[in-house]
């Protein structure tokens, strides 16, 4: 059944093939050309961790091609994810002034991807350490802000400990991003070009508030980092949500990235059943997409709220759309249909903006379906923020990303900075470090 | 639909594109193929005394752009490698074939007169329509005492000129080197030897690169290089000037003129033939893209003379020469300034960034709406075009002239000018 719809399906993305194909050297070379090396250009000041972006792109041009690896790393040490993962069509690209003169950007994100790969492949560490500090900072959660964090400490001569609760580090690089947009394990490869800088130690399975306290890595340490990351996950709060079939999407995805057993939440795999996902962030998206990957006989998507709101940007959905992802608006799940335990649809309201609020209107949609997909946002996790000030429901921070403890640090997803994103997390882990730089000399 | 026939030293072609005397008209093949695509005109590949030449293996070097569009072409290759024997009869059989076509013979030959009267006399027969006289080409040849040897000789150009005319009834078209001080010597030097037209540029001594791993200039035989003859289009500026000192100079002022530099499109050609030119040749842009190229300069420059009201080639012909003036003739009272069209710019700034750097500070910034604002500032602004040039958007930035209300003033004249010889003029 899954073989029959996904054969019907044109450019179908796969689990292992790129979303985007890399740049062959001669499209680098042509699509290098077209930068005009603006002045103080729109595109830096567009992406969050500024990569010099003219500079890198005139690098290509040159043939200095493993220098403008070294411009975009030495910016954003994740340049080969967020080269993959960006929403440039929000960030660089969108600045692009190509798109004044024919509304076509220069195609920023495959460039950065051709220069990363290019250094990548030649197993060539651009970076030295400076003189050891003799200082030493525990760095919290493997995911990119914290081993932006990390990298850039050891950079400045320190040495780093991170911390990450789950088996392997990468954080949402690893568990989180499409795997079409994350071939050929390169959020492992990564990961290993960072640590093999030197200087930072990676421990594993090891989770804050529960086999570590705060109080204890503070004592041990000349200062913290915190990038949790947002492991709390959002339920609708409608029955029937313990039915069988019923499933967080970040665990599918996370399962689906690492080839592993579906969660015991889903009760078998995505192949032949037909999923709604809820929601209208990337998450949803990348769950949605991922389920006819990995099979789905058919997929919705539903939304409370509508296109223009929802965190997926346009090009995301306009991907979900192609791939046969049905997208419906100004719905909101009710409550979750089961028969036998099992889920066999969804009931959701239709929803309105009434007076600037979103009221629902009474009328109801019934969509059959053996599994729900929950992609509804995640949260900041209690467990081991003792003494941590919070806000909004997030890690408090001042302007220098320091927390309400002294010596202790925070960025990425648990502070609320900017936009979720690989590469808001990385400039947060960038500048976070730099901050501790100077709180250690201090 | 303008007429695009031209005579130059009383050779005919309907069109006035020929092929330079290069690589693409060493032999019939080429010639019948080009014919055969439009061209109007060929000078074939230049011939020599048997035994022929024997060439090397690496013969070109390019100057390409990000694009790898050529910007500049050099070759180390000599004259026909074929026996002379056989170049005559392939062009008696292309000119039987072709009699509306201009076929010209280009030769070159050590500093005797029996050599060179004798190769103009076996070339007479096959019903060519003029000679060439290669006296440039600035590599290999010039080592044996021929080519650029000869073209940088005033009094040498002006002895062989004079043996070819006095040996055949033929035209004759002088190939000047551009390799010299000074063009006009050579170019009056032909003109005094009887010559019925001159034809430039040749190519310019050039290395086109160097390999940095191989350490060595390109084309690269077999670990050696050697300087080269270089055109294309980044030579066009350079046989302009050249063209038109010749144009505007007393002494050769209406010598027929054949253009040769860079020459890619219909424009260029339109530009050669504004400074005087009667026919232009071609042989990088050919080499690049094929023959076919000549369909839109024929097109396109037809074309733009229908536009102009242009019927003939004489309409237009030589209609720049007067206006290419020393720069002491130029108005020192003329004032031009930029002009940014807010609504065309994308905000790039490197108007901004190229004026501030490098020239006058005299753009700046201001915050626009959703956009940066680049604004001239006028009292800094010496109407230099550099903004103008290097902005990405055609017609964004543009020169107006301003209103001064002062007469023309010459540099000799100009009161700030020390050695100044005559009183400023007064307005009229």
């Amino acid at each position: 059944m899954s073989g029959v719809n996904g054969a019907a399906r044109s450019n179908q993305l796969s689990l292992d093939r790129d979303l985007v194909s890399p740049f062959t050297a001669l499209q680098a070379m042509a699509e290098s050309s077209r930068c005009l090396y603006c002045y103080e250009a729109a595109c830096v000041t567009a992406c969050p961790t500024a990569i010099d972006i003219p500079g890198f792109i005139r690098k290509i041009g040159t043939g200095n091609v493993k220098g403008a690896a070294r411009t975009i790393l030495d910016a954003n040490i994740m340049g080969g994810t967020c080269a993959r993962a960006c929403p440039t069509e929000v960030l660089c690209e969108q600045a692009c002034v190509r798109n004044k003169a024919e509304a076509e950007p220069v195609l920023i994100g495959r460039l950065q991807r051709y220069a990363t790969d290019v250094l990548f492949k030649a197993g060539v560490q651009p970076f030295t350490r400076q003189a050891p500090t003799g200082k030493h900072v525990a760095v919290v959660g493997g995911g990119p802000a914290g081993l932006a964090c990390a990298h850039r400490l050891a950079l400045l001569g320190h040495e780093v400990t991170v911390f990450e609760a789950r088996t392997k580090a990468g954080g949402l690089n690893e568990y989180g991003l499409a795997a079409y947009k994350m071939v050929d394990d390169f959020a492992q490869r990564e990961v290993d070009f960072i640590l093999s800088l030197g200087g930072i130690t990676v421990k594993t399975g090891v989770a804050l508030g529960r086999d570590v306290t705060l109080a204890q890595l503070r004592q041990d340490h000349d200062a913290v980092f915190l990038g949790l990351g947002l492991a709390g996950i959002n339920t609708l709060g409608v029955a029937g949500e313990d039915l069988a079939g019923v499933a967080d999407a970040v665990d599918v995805i996370a399962a689906l990235r690492q080839r592993a057993a579906p969660p015991v939440a889903l009760a078998g795999p995505l192949a032949g059943r037909r999923v709604v996902v809820i929601g209208g962030g990337n998450t949803a998206v990348d769950a949605a997409i991922q389920s006819l990957c990995a099979g789905a006989a058919e997929v919705t998507m539903a939304y409370r709220r509508g296109t223009a709101e929802m965190g997926a940007t346009g090009h995301e959905q306009d991907l979900a759309r192609t791939q046969g992802v049905v997208l419906r608006t100004w719905l909101a799940p009710r409550e979750i249909l089961g028969t036998g335990g099992a889920v066999s649809g969804i009931v959701l309201e239709r929803m309105a903006m009434d007076a600037g609020r979103l009221v629902g209107t009474g009328e109801t949609v019934t969509i059959p379906c053996d599994v729900v997909l929950k992609a509804v946002g995640q949260k900041l996790a209690p467990g081991g923020l003792d003494g941590l000030a919070l806000a909004g429901g997030r890690i408090q921070v001042d302007e220098t990303l320091a927390t309400s403890l002294a010596g202790v640090y925070a960025g990425g997803d648990c502070i609320k900075s900017g936009e979720d994103l690989t590469v808001q997390s990385v400039a947060d882990g960038k500048a976070a470090a730099f901050a501790i730089d100077v709180y250690l000399k201090a | 639909m303008a007429d695009l026939r031209g005579t130059i030293a009383g050779i005919k072609s309907p069109n006035p594109f020929w092929l330079a005397s290069a690589p693409p008209t060493d032999k019939e093949y080429n010639i019948v193929r080009a014919f055969k695509a439009g061209w109007g005109g060929v000078v074939w590949k230049t011939l020599g005394e048997d035994p022929p030449v024997v060439n090397v293996s690496s013969r070109y070097g390019a100057l390409l752009d990000s694009n790898r569009t050529m910007i500049g072409f050099n070759n180390i290759e000599l004259i026909t490698d074929r026996p002379l024997e056989v170049n005559l009869r392939e062009i008696a059989a292309v000119k039987k074939a072709w009699p509306d076509r201009a076929v010209v013979v280009s030769l070159m030959a050590v500093m005797t007169e029996e050599a060179w009267a004798g190769l103009a006399r076996r070339v007479e027969p096959t019903g060519a329509d003029g000679l060439e006289l290669n006296f440039g080409c600035p590599h290999g040849m010039c080592e044996r005492g021929m080519g650029s040897a000869i073209g940088q000789v005033p009094e040498m150009v002006e002895q062989v000129t004079r043996w070819v005319k006095n040996a055949t009834r033929l035209p004759v078209i002088v190939k000047l080197t551009p390799n010299i001080t000074n063009v006009l010597w050579s170019a009056e030097a032909a003109k005094r030897g009887g010559a019925d037209a001159v034809s430039l540029i040749n190519t310019i001594n050039s290395i086109a690169s160097v390999d940095l791993d191989a350490m060595a200039p390109t084309p690269t035989v077999g670990g050696k290089g050697t300087h080269g003859g270089y055109c294309g289009p980044a030579v066009k500026p350079i046989a302009l000037n050249m063209v038109a000192e010749i144009a505007r100079n007393p002494d050769t002022r209406g010598l027929p003129i054949s253009g040769i530099g860079g020459i890619g499109t219909w424009r260029d050609a339109a530009e050669f033939l504004a400074l005087g030119c009667g026919s232009v040749q071609v042989c990088t842009a050919a080499m690049t893209y094929g023959f076919r190229i000549v369909e839109d300069m024929i097109d396109g420059l037809s074309a733009w003379m229908d536009e102009k009201g242009y019927r003939t080639l004489a309409d237009f012909q030589g209609r720049a020469v007067p206006n290419v003036v020393n720069w002491n003739d130029l108005n020192m009272n003329f004032v031009t300034k930029a002009r940014i069209d807010k609504d065309l710019c994308i905000d790039c700034g490197r108007c901004h960034i190229a004026c501030e750097d490098t020239s006058h500070q005299a753009i700046r910034i201001l915050p626009g709406d959703g956009k940066r604002l680049f604004e001239v500032v006028d009292e800094e602004c010496v109407g230099c075009n550099l903004c103008a040039h290097v902005c990405p958007v055609p017609d964004c930035i543009t020169m107006h002239e301003q209103e001064t209300g002062r007469p023309y003033l010459t540099w000799p004249e100009h009161p700030q000018n020390p050695a100044r010889v005559q009183p400023p003029k007064a307005a009229e």
